[in-house]
């Protein structure tokens, strides 16, 4: 019954944009058609996964549903259905005639390919569903292709994604030579040698980090976020990027005995994608690129909650195991809700100033306060700060981390206890990143014309953003009513076999963590109470900003989102290496001057590019030889065939 | 319960007090008289009574900003132990708490400060969040040498003084931690040599630049909080390097509180010794103060 519904879900995802084509292009009757069959859709896909939670699915030789694909599979049915319904407003058909149906066909379609990645058993549906859900996410990246750097992004994406795919090709390859068949399961420990396992793994990383934009596999991940309209951007931040934690999870849970050095390497690459991802958002003042390098970090959090698990499970200490993917698994769902309310708050802002830089905002949160409330929901929630729900899910790694101290007793592998101090950098970082962003777009007054003709957006815009900001705050409060899902998941990554893994709520004060949220809503109120007293009885006027004394203060003497993180630029600009265009100052009465500072992509502009620059000019020195002669070209093949001759 | 009591009313009461003894200390080694112990009371209760005037820039997240610094420090001092009484409320992981309380308590103040719209309050902002980029690392290296040597998570046995691994072994861990936590301390409460509350020259300030516009009770609520914020971090200090206990459990109420008026002596004095660093060298302090707790932590994982 729910396997039937999960795909009666996907199906109705996968035929929501088909309708919308026998429509004139003009027409908003597809949209509504379309978005109706999504929320179907997803309501009857969430019905079915729910429903997985109790009663067992029967594992059938193409699906299976089990807890990780549950855990999985509700983010990629919740988050498009609030996308669609804030996409009906943000990109109707009437504004964007020319590509709004080609939007929703292949929104519908990389839904779909989603929930069949995570629900199939055999590789090749896992890999027709992989290229479908990568295609659709390339069309959905070009969906402006008039624009030239919409195209690079997507081309750029376009070849990532096949670097990706490629490594799956070998990875299942690979499988079907060990164990003779597609079906996708546990490896038997005596039939595959250990060299062919650690094959597998480092395919597996590739494959799937190159996915998730996992540092220094990154590199397409934060221009196809700016590119494409912000309920896709949502979509890719909060649910396709994390089909490849899927696929690391799952693979990681099919390999037998790892090594200890495969959760060390992933607790590196996670603490590097965390440090480096939010250094480089920290020099964005692009607001859409600044929210994807923030993906770029939270996918560092949640492998380095992967990368303690599979130690744990290495030096079969449960805890870590039961800690590290916890706090993996519910920060998957966590930056699902607060990133797609922040792309969504971000469209919003964008919807209304036509602008996605920065320094163009400011003072937006006088006319647009529902979207100012969601962003800073969304903001207080990715920073990791209680009592939202980020804080729970880095609660949890950090307790694992603080674990594997050898609490009493002495282990090996302590060092991965760095993971704490490494998180307090990573949030703190995201904190001031987080400051800059909402204070520079929402905070102070209007720094340009876009931002002064601002206005709230409607209600199909708001409703889906309130949705998400509601979870956000729930999950934050409650959290023991995750817990018995994340233990479902957690027994299913487990290898078979393990009976005593202690349950999540033994090992995570929830009551507490609840107590404490709810103690610090109720002493926000009280004061903010006994302060509205105390102002009305004081007696409260209204002036200009005093800012010791100036008689008139202007917009453009606020600070900027680029001096607001210059002082951690030049702490970190070994890092960014940013580039900064100063102008000269020579005449007593200066001109007109300008400053410039940007911030390229630490990999694809700093190293790749270069890199790629240097070889074709190499390779161009051989140009001569090919010299459009048709003789020539003879010539070289009987030269080829003399030389094999020679040879044999 | 009667110590549960103590607490909160220790918490609520005595936090103005240690910025009395701190600007008591410094007079006096000014050669000043200097304004009375019980000046901040003062202050605090005209502040709650004068009128207030808001800026025509600000939104809610202005009026938010003091009342969240306010309420984060409140609950954060229920999580850490006074003297040798365990702390109200005390789970596993209350640590992570409360360094978070603290970040949720300096997002709301940053973005309260930016508000405004002015350029002396953005840069008070931006200082505030990058020198806690540093600083948390380091009290989170701290967590660690404590978590380690006292084999618990939470903050009331982290700090009771026993140590399951001998105490030659958590000596100097300890040291290591301790000055780091001091420097952390400095930073944290906008102290000489980091940051000086009484300078006139906004340009230089970090914290107070923040509060340019707050007024009235708003204001008050900021200068409140901030002084039981010190209290609180004080208070983790204080049990780090002395973790006595007496045997008479009202005698550690009377220990505890002149531990904590020690202790503002010492920053008066450390504020009357030393000159305010130049802010470039604000970060290297804060990057030896996190050197130093890793090398605590290095020091027992070997």
């Amino acid at each position: 019954m729910n396997e039937w519904l999960i795909i009666l879900g996907i199906a109705l995802h996968a035929l929501s944009g088909v309708p919308g084509l026998f429509y004139s292009r003009h027409d908003d009757k597809g949209q509504g058609i379309s978005v109706r069959l999504a929320v179907a859709g997803s309501v009857f896909g969430l019905a079915g996964t729910v429903g997985a939670l109790w009663g067992a699915v029967p594992a059938g030789a193409m699906m299976r549903v089990d807890g990780l694909s549950v855990i999985f599979l509700i983010p990629i049915f919740l988050i498009p259905a609030l996308g669609g319904i804030y996409g009906t407003e943000y990109w109707s058909q009437q504004a964007h005639p020319n590509n709004g149906r080609k939007l929703r066909l292949f929104y519908g379609l990389v839904t779909a390919a989603l929930a069949t990645v995570a629900v199939s058993a055999n590789a090749i549906l896992f890999l027709i569903a992989w290229e479908v859900m990568a295609m659709s996410a390339f069309f959905l990246v070009t969906t402006e292709d008039e624009d030239r750097a919409v195209r690079q992004a997507g081309w750029l994406y376009l070849i990532t994604t096949h670097i990706s795919t490629l490594c799956l090709f070998a990875l299942f390859a690979l499988l079907r030579v060990a164990t003779g068949s597609y079906e996708l399961g546990p490896l038997p420990a005596d039939l595959v040698s250990p060299g062919i396992v650690t094959c597998l793994f480092i395919l597996a990383v590739l494959a799937f980090g190159c996915k998730a934009g996992l540092m220094p596999l990154h590199i397409w991940l934060p221009s196809a976020h700016a590119m494409t309209p912000s309920h896709v951007s949502a979509l890719m931040s909060g649910v396709l990027i994390k089909i490849g934690i899927y696929g690391l999870i799952r693979i990681t849970s099919w390999l037998p005995d790892p090594p200890v050095w495969w959760g060390g390497l992933l607790l590196i690459l996670g603490a590097v994608s965390g440090v480096l991802g939010v250094v480089m958002a920290l020099g964005q003042h692009d607001l859409k690129r600044l929210l994807a390098y923030h993906s770029i970090e939270n996918i560092g959090i949640i492998v380095m909650g992967v990368g303690l698990a599979l130690i744990g499970r290495s030096l079969d200490c449960v805890e870590w195991v039961v800690l590290g993917l916890a706090g993996a698994l519910l920060h998957v769902w966590n930056h699902g809700l607060f990133k797609a309310l922040l792309f969504l708050s971000a469209g919003a802002v964008i919807h209304g100033t036509h602008s996605r830089d920065l320094d163009h905002m400011g003072g937006l949160g006088r006319v647009m306060p529902v979207t100012a409330l969601c962003f800073a929901v969304g903001a207080i929630a990715i920073c990791g700060l209680p009592p939202l729900n980020g804080f729970v899910s880095e609660l949890l790694i950090y307790i694992g981390a603080f674990r594997s101290l050898g609490i009493g007793q002495t282990l090996s592998w302590s060092a991965a206890a760095f993971v704490a101090p490494v998180l307090a950098l990573i949030g703190a970082l995201a904190l001031a990143c987080f400051v800059k962003a909402f204070g520079a777009v929402f905070l102070g007054t209007a720094r340009s014309r876009h931002g002064e003709h601002a206005h709230e957006v409607g209600r199909a815009m708001t409703r889906p953003m309130l949705v998400l900001a509601v979870l956000c705050v729930g999950i934050g409060i409650a959290p023991m009513v995750v817990a018995p899902v994340l233990d479902q998941g957690i027994m299913a990554w487990a290898p078979a076999g393990t009976q005593s893994m202690p349950r999540l709520a033994t090992l995570v004060p929830f009551g507490w963590i609840s107590l404490g949220s709810l103690t610090l809503v109720a002493l926000l109120g009280l004061f903010t109470l006994a302060m509205r007293k105390r102002i009305t009885q004081g007696g409260a006027t209204s002036g200009i900003t005093w800012d010791c004394g100036y008689a008139a203060p202007s917009a453009r003497m606020q600070y900027t989102a680029s001096s607001f993180a210059q002082i951690l630029g030049t702490l970190f600009g070994w890092i960014q290496h940013p580039r900064v265009r100063v102008p000269r100052v020579e005449a007593v009465f200066l001109g007109r001057t300008t400053f410039k500072s940007h911030v390229p992509d630490i990999l694809l502009d700093v190293i790749l590019k270069p890199a790629f620059r240097f070889v074709a000019k190499i390779f161009s020195s051989f140009r001569f030889l090919q010299a459009g002669n048709i003789h020539a070209y003879l010539f070289y093949i009987v030269l080829f065939l003399m030389a094999l001759l020679l040879w044999r | 319960m009667s110590h549960i009591l103590i607490h909160i009313v220790l918490l609520l009461v005595m936090p103005p007090l240690l910025l009395g003894v701190i600007g008591k200390t410094k007079a006096l080694f000014a050669g000043r008289i200097g304004p009375p112990l019980l000046q901040p009371y003062y202050d605090l209760s005209k502040l709650f009574q004068k009128g207030s005037v808001f800026s025509t820039t600000t939104t809610w997240v202005f009026r938010a900003g003091p009342v969240v610094g306010l309420a984060t420090a409140l609950l954060a001092g229920m999580l850490i132990p006074f003297g040798g009484h365990s702390a109200p409320v005390s789970f596993n992981g209350d640590m992570i708490l409360f360094a978070y309380l603290f970040a949720l308590g300096r997002f709301f103040t940053a973005t309260a400060a930016l508000d405004t719209g002015s350029a002396f309050e953005g840069m008070g902002s931006a200082r505030e969040v990058t020198f806690s980029c540093l600083a948390e690392p380091a009290l989170f290296f701290g967590f660690l040498v404590l978590a380690k040597l006292s084999a618990s998570l939470s903050l009331t046995t982290m700090l009771d003084g026993t140590f399951p691994l001998g105490a030659g072994v958590a000596a100097p861990s300890l040291v290591l931690v301790a000055a780091s936590l001091f420097i952390v301390l400095l930073v944290e409460n906008c102290r000489i040599p980091f940051d000086d509350p009484n300078t006139h020259l906004e340009l230089t300030m970090i914290h107070e630049v923040m509060a340019l516009d707050h007024s009235g009770p708003a204001f008050g609520m900021i200068l409140y909080g901030a002084a039981m914020k010190l209290f609180v971090m004080g208070a983790v200090l204080l049990r780090v390097v002395a973790p006595f206990e007496h045997r008479n459990p009202w005698c550690d109420w009377g220990l505890f509180m002149a531990g904590m008026l020690g202790l503002a002596v010492l920053i008066g004095v450390v504020e009357s010794m030393m000159a305010r660093f130049r802010m470039v060298f604000v970060p290297t302090f804060l990057v030896a103060a996190c050197l130093l707790s890793a090398f605590g932590v290095i020091l027992l994982l070997r």
